[in-house]
């Protein structure tokens, strides 16, 4: 399959990355290209200009300072699934995204600025309370992960605006993980719950949920939250709150050729269960 | 227009390539290194794997300009004068019927067993994810990573 043309910059730099797409009518940015060259090669894109983020290494790596981490728009899915500098929640979806390969070119930046619903990250990022770190011409701004994803393969992301980076609180005592039900094909999610909690006195003190690949965007899981805080944990307790996350998805579950909507809604709160017993288990 | 250079199991090359050229038809037909198939086209089954800079990736999703300053390996540069022991398993172990899936097979577990010398079933049918085998050979391919990791 052959994409249509288009010219091929590479970018030096966020700034002349910011320039030349900014600057064109009909460009469009590359990182991993994991999403974007399929789109080519179909033709759903046809952009005149490539710009490509490749080879700016101020946006690649992962580091920590102060109780948070940040991680580089274009750090690639396997560095984030080898890292022990990240919550447990990222690596570990990290590690079940795709397949080596894909793990191997996809990046952060592009798995959430494609924002397909069958993707695990913002899920994790949504769970984790990320800022999304992004720089256009007016300059630079951080936009909350609850904000960020706005709709099916649409973000709050401006005309022109890049991301450069993502940071979420470092975590100390709390316990976190990702549980999914793979597409058997493509390996993307049918249903991926992410869970962090926090643990004192013996009861749930601090928790976060979220749900994605079901509903035309990842979701916070408020009613399972609001289930379980100041619980103690134990399988009744999670079985009971995870039981309420039909109401978290909502009217707009997904049904596809991989799953029906019925299929989802179904096995939405076991998921959601093995997702908080997990999270509860790492807790410290 | 664009001219890019990369280095192809060990050699370097210089040439003048369309932006949209993927990468995997760069190798097959600008070098005619016809080793590395292409089948589904689509990102999902593994037979295009090559190393590009010391990582398996699918090249059909690669562009070719992406690659530029590159090192690649392909199925042909695996071998260094005998069999390298992952084409010796196959082999061994009958790990392919067609072969068709074969040189992105062992270009992928390649990549496993250096990453991972102990890896055990589990982890090579994990590993292979991306990797798909249409005549469904699984069985004698994860033996034959099993025998190359203890080699
Ligand atoms: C076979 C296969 C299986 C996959 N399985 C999964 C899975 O299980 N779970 C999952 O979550 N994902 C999955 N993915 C997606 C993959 O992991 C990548 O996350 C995804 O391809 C996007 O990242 P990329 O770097 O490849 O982005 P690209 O394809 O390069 O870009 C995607 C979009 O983001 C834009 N963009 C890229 N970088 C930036 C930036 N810094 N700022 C603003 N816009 C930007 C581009 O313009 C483009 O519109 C799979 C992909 C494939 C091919
Ligand atoms: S041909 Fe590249 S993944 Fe199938
Ligand atoms: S041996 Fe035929 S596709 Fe794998």
């Amino acid at each position: 399959m052959y994409p249509s043309k288009f010219d091929y910059v590479r970018a030096q730099s966020v700034e002349e990355a910011v320039e030349r797409t900014s600057s064109h009518s009909n460009a469009k940015l590359l990182a991993g290209g994991h999403s974007l060259i399929p789109a080519l090669k179909l033709r759903l894109a046809q952009p005149d200009l490539l710009v490509d983020l490749g080879r700016i290494a101020a946006l690649k790596g992962i580091s920590r300072h102060n109780g948070t981490v940040s991680v580089g728009a274009l750090t690639t899915h396997a560095t984030c699934a080898a890292s022990d500098d990240l919550p447990k929640v990222w690596s570990e979806a990290a590690g079940l995204i795709g397949d080596p390969q894909v793990r191997n070119r996809g990046t952060v930046g592009g798995n959430i600025a494609h924002a397909d619903p069958a993707s695990d990250l913002p899920t994790v990022l949504i769970a984790l309370g990320a800022q999304i770190h992004v720089q256009g011409t007016a300059g630079s701004r951080a936009i909350p992960a609850d904000e960020f994803f706005v709709d099916l393969f649409t973000t709050s992301l401006e005309e022109g605006e890049i991301i450069t980076r993502v940071e979420v609180p470092a975590e100390s005592n709390q316990g976190s993980a990702y549980t999914k039900v793979f597409n058997p094909a493509s390996r993307y999610a049918i249903l991926g719950v992410a869970a962090q909690v926090a643990i004192a006195g013996g009861v749930c003190r601090q928790l976060r949920v979220a749900a994605g690949g079901s509903t035309p965007k990842a979701i916070r899981a408020h009613h399972v939250e609001a289930a379980l805080q100041g619980q103690p944990l134990n399988d009744t307790t999670i079985q009971h709150a995870a039981a309420a996350i039909a109401e978290d998805l909502g009217e707009e579950v997904i049904g596809d050729m991989y799953a029906s909507a019925a299929y989802r809604r179904s096995i939405a709160a076991q998921i959601a269960a093995r997702a908080l017993s997990a999270a509860a288990a790492r807790a410290r | 227009m664009t001219a890019i250079n990369v280095v192809v199991n060990g050699k370097s090359y210089t040439r003048e390539v369309e932006p949209r050229l993927l990468l995997v038809d760069f190798i097959r037909d600008t070098l005619s290194l016809t080793g590395t198939n292409i089948a589904c086209d689509t990102s999902q089954c593994g037979a295009c794997t090559i190393h590009l800079d010391g990582q398996a990736v699918k090249s059909c999703t690669v562009l070719a300009v992406q690659a530029d300053g590159s090192t690649l390996t392909t199925i042909e540069g695996l071998a260094n004068g005998k069999l390298h022991p992952m084409q010796q398993a196959f082999w061994d172990q009958h790990g392919l019927q067609c072969g068709y899936c074969t040189p992105g097979m062992i270009m992928a577990a390649a990549k496993l067993v250096e990453e991972n010398p102990e890896i055990t079933e589990a982890e090579i049918r994990h590993g292979l994810e991306g990797n798909l085998c249409r005549c469904t050979g699984y069985q004698n391919i994860v033996a034959a990573v099993a025998q190359a990791a203890k080699a």
